[in-house]
């Protein structure tokens, strides 16, 4: 099996459904002769043409009403950002247009919105955002935050053939530091389901993206410690895989969720309210979430680190919930 | 001022409830609204909550007894007044009524002099510090609940002092190593695992020549049994049996299934197409969705479709209200709600009377076909066997014969031959054939 990055496994994931299906093709800024911000569009002008992928100015919106319209006239479109940061400037046409549209005329609007996203880069409060939640909120959208290098491939190429608007946050934390071998054949994640990335009985770790391994450390530490951790990786933030999420709670009975956005308005509490609605009788133990401060990212790189969760926090939780 | 706990009306039709558990003990904090006790009617059982916030002064019926609704069962006293309601152990609570009925006064009355309590839950506040509060999770009380075990025998080892899961594990794993063999004093009756709870078993007089154990049955136990025979002795009991070829449904429903579930975000099963069926064909046949009454017979102007549900605990019958107006969609939805539901205790009493027709299912567990009682006060019930394929003759329109592998179920009706002839119970059993067969109506 090829030895692949989480950023060659996303763009070879684009370029077999470009290969596959000739109404795909790439809009975004410098993804043609540059390559993209992050050079996962690199080549594909060489392979496909100018006509297919199509470098913008730069206008988030206009790249997002583009493609919106192209998405309704039948094509697959997959829009990137250079920087997920920079959605807000986009978010309009997402939300009032793209996600409403099958509600308002029935009409499919299968465009993919790529780009980095996440922090512990140092770059700063406006290229380390994790705006996924902003989405979640709005229903019309699916929203895919895959963690590793074969999960973004084979969700890329779920998200390109799904007929619903899908928001695809790439981690860039992980895109060169990643490796891991990929089937050459063909394969899809389906979205909307979590895998199981460690099996444990004794509580459970639920996260995504980047987080998941820190998650994984901690669960190594832990296990040294006779602590056994069961870590999910939700893969699909909207829709969120609830059976997968009760599973994992019915078998450990303690949970905590972990996610680097933000804590207020964050999916860890969006998960504890399903936990409560679903399966308040197992648990064992409260609730706990590690994530981010309610603050913008930080530049400076040890306020960075204070920010984001790190596996020390994750020990610390882990061995305090396991003892309660 | 103590509030007084009573028994509720839990519908209409409802006088009489028993308490199948006391969820807390006297001097126990309880706060308003959370679940005080758990009854049984005829109809359903359900958790009562608080009427009020308080210590629980007393419990003045206990477990395993019945009471008419708004009798007082118990009182709760108020924050101020919890110092001083803290049962004394010689006090007796006033013992159950036996089932019956004499008026309240007069029992609390005559059972002043100290007759011991019986109940374990009655004598433990003796030995507790009036205070203690056992500190535990929603899983460990869960478990406690399933075993009845009482919490504060159970030492925590978790912060505080709480109990955790393991402690509760390991504290059944000891119970059940060291229970077999004494028989008289035993704590609790500890092999009684089942879902409801069971009032304790009486010391058994003299040993049974043969071993095992005697438990009392659950409410719902008793009433299935009483309704079973009464339903024998009233119907006159006949059944007859179709095969029916369903390899169109199947194939139907296999490439439904998929997008149905997507679409409506409810699993699409066989039985709306039986229950559907029977729709149609109790249309036709009006004798069949009647019920006798004395001398008359009441046809039904709508089919309240009756769909036993097996639960672990027992059999529930929810009701399908005017199931005829139900499209496919709304039948499927139905029946799926009513089945979580009922596995799930959250029926009302409504939604489990005035059905005018049932159907059931053995064949979900592979029976091929079953022969069942029917409902009361309905005439007839539709028994859906298994699905399974079979070499089968079928003609085709030359008049050639061939052998084909079809999905075949097979449909039983009981009927109740006091009102329903055979060939009426035939005629409509064909038309339930033919639909199914022939099945063109719009799936979702």
């Amino acid at each position: 099996m090829p030895s692949l990055t989480y950023l060659e496994a996303i763009r070879q994931g684009i370029q077999e459904e470009m290969d596959r299906d000739p109404s795909v093709f790439c809009i975004g800024e410098d993804i043609g002769i540059y390559g993209g911000a992050f050079k996962v569009t690199d080549g594909l002008i060489d392979r496909f043409g100018s006509e297919r992928i199509i470098d913008t100015p730069i206008a988030e919106s206009a790249i997002v009403g583009a493609a919106f319209g192209a998405a309704l006239t039948g094509m697959r479109p997959v829009a990137e950002f250079q920087f997920m940061d920079f959605i807000g400037c986009a978010f309009n046409q997402i939300v009032n247009m793209v996600a409403k549209a099958h509600y308002r005329w029935g009409a499919p609007a299968p465009l993919v919105i790529r780009g980095p996203s996440g922090g512990n880069v140092h770059g700063g409060p406006f290229h380390s955002q994790n705006p996924e939640m902003y989405f979640v909120h709005t229903p019309g959208l699916k929203v895919v935050c895959p963690a590793s290098a074969y999960d973004a491939k084979g969700l890329i190429k779920a998200s390109i053939r799904d007929n619903n608007p899908v928001i695809f946050f790439e981690h860039k934390y992980l895109y060169r530091r990643i490796k891991e071998e990929v089937p050459a054949e063909e394969y899809i994640v389906p979205l909307g389901k979590a895998r199981i990335a460690r099996e444990g009985q004794d509580l459970s770790l639920i996260s995504y993206a980047a987080m998941v391994f820190v998650a994984l450390e901690a669960a190594e530490i832990l296990a040294k410690e006779g602590i056994e951790v069961e870590v999910a990786d939700l893969r699909t933030v909207s829709p969120l895989d609830r059976e997968a999420i009760v599973q994992t709670v019915r078998k450990t009975n303690k949970v905590i969720l972990l996610h680097e956005d933000v804590r207020t308005g964050g999916i860890a509490g969006e998960i504890a309210a399903i936990i409560n609605e679903e399966a308040f009788d197992d648990l064992d133990g409260p609730i706990v979430r590690i994530t981010a401060l309610d603050t913008p990212v930080p530049f400076s790189p040890p306020q960075e680190e204070y920010f984001l969760p790190q596996v020390s926090d994750v020990v610390r939780e882990a061995r305090r919930l396991r003892a309660y | 001022m103590p509030t007084d706990i009573v028994m509720p009306q839990m519908g209409e039709s409802i006088f009489e409830g028993t308490i199948t558990k006391w969820l807390k003990k006297p001097g126990d904090k309880v706060q308003r609204d959370e679940p005080l006790f758990e009854i049984s009617t005829d109809k359903v059982d359900a958790e009562i909550p608080a009427p009020a916030s308080g210590v629980l002064q007393e419990i003045k019926v206990s477990e395993g007894n019945t009471v008419q609704v708004n009798t007082v069962v118990g009182t709760i006293a108020s924050d101020g007044d919890s110092a001083t309601a803290a049962p004394e152990p010689s006090k007796p609570s006033a013992p159950a009524k036996p089932a019956a009925a004499a008026p309240e006064r007069k029992e609390v009355a005559e059972t002043k002099p100290a007759e011991p309590p019986k109940q374990k839950e009655m004598v433990e506040p003796a030995h507790e510090r009036e205070d203690e509060h056992v500190r535990s999770s929603p899983l460990v009380r869960k478990i406690a609940r399933e075993h009845d075990i009482d919490l504060s025998h159970i030492p925590g080892t978790g912060l505080g002092g709480r109990i955790t899961k393991q402690d509760v594990m390991a504290f059944l794993e000891k119970q059940a190593s060291a229970t077999p063999a004494a028989p008289a004093p035993a704590p609790a009756a500890p092999g009684a695992t089942s879902a409801v709870p069971l009032p304790k078993a009486a010391p058994t007089p003299a040993p049974a020549p043969i071993p095992g154990e005697i438990v009392p049955m659950t409410q719902i136990r008793k009433i299935i049994a009483q309704r079973m025979i009464e339903s024998r002795r009233t119907s006159a009991h006949v059944h007859n049996m179709f095969e029916v070829d369903v390899t169109r449904i199947v194939n139907l429903r296999n490439k439904m299934k998929g997008a149905f579930e997507q679409r409506y975000n409810t699993r699409l099963t066989f039985m709306p197409f039986f229950v559907r069926a029977a729709i149609i064909g109790l249309q036709q046949f009006p004798i069949i969705n009647a019920s006798v009454e004395g001398e008359n017979l009441h046809y039904h102007r709508h089919i309240n479709m009756g769909i036993a549900v097996a639960l672990d605990w027992g059999l529930i019958v929810p009701v399908v209200k005017n199931a005829e107006e139900l499209n496919f969609l709304g039948l499927q939805r139905a029946i799926t709600d009513l089945g979580e539901r009922a596995r799930t205790k959250k029926l009302v009493p409504d939604e489990v009377q005035g059905s005018t027709f049932t159907v059931t299912n053995p064949g979900s567990f592979g029976a091929v076909f079953g022969l069942p009682i029917i409902n009361q006060p309905n005439v007839a019930i539709l028994g859906v066997g298994g699905i399974s394929k079979a070499p089968v003759v079928v003609t085709d329109p030359q008049g050639n014969d061939s052998i084909a592998i079809r999905s075949l179920v097979h449909l039983t009706l009981g009927y109740d031959h006091r009102v329903v002839d055979g060939a009426v119970a035939d005629q409509f059993m064909a038309l339930v054939k033919k639909t199914l067969e022939n099945w063109s109506e719009e799936v979702g």
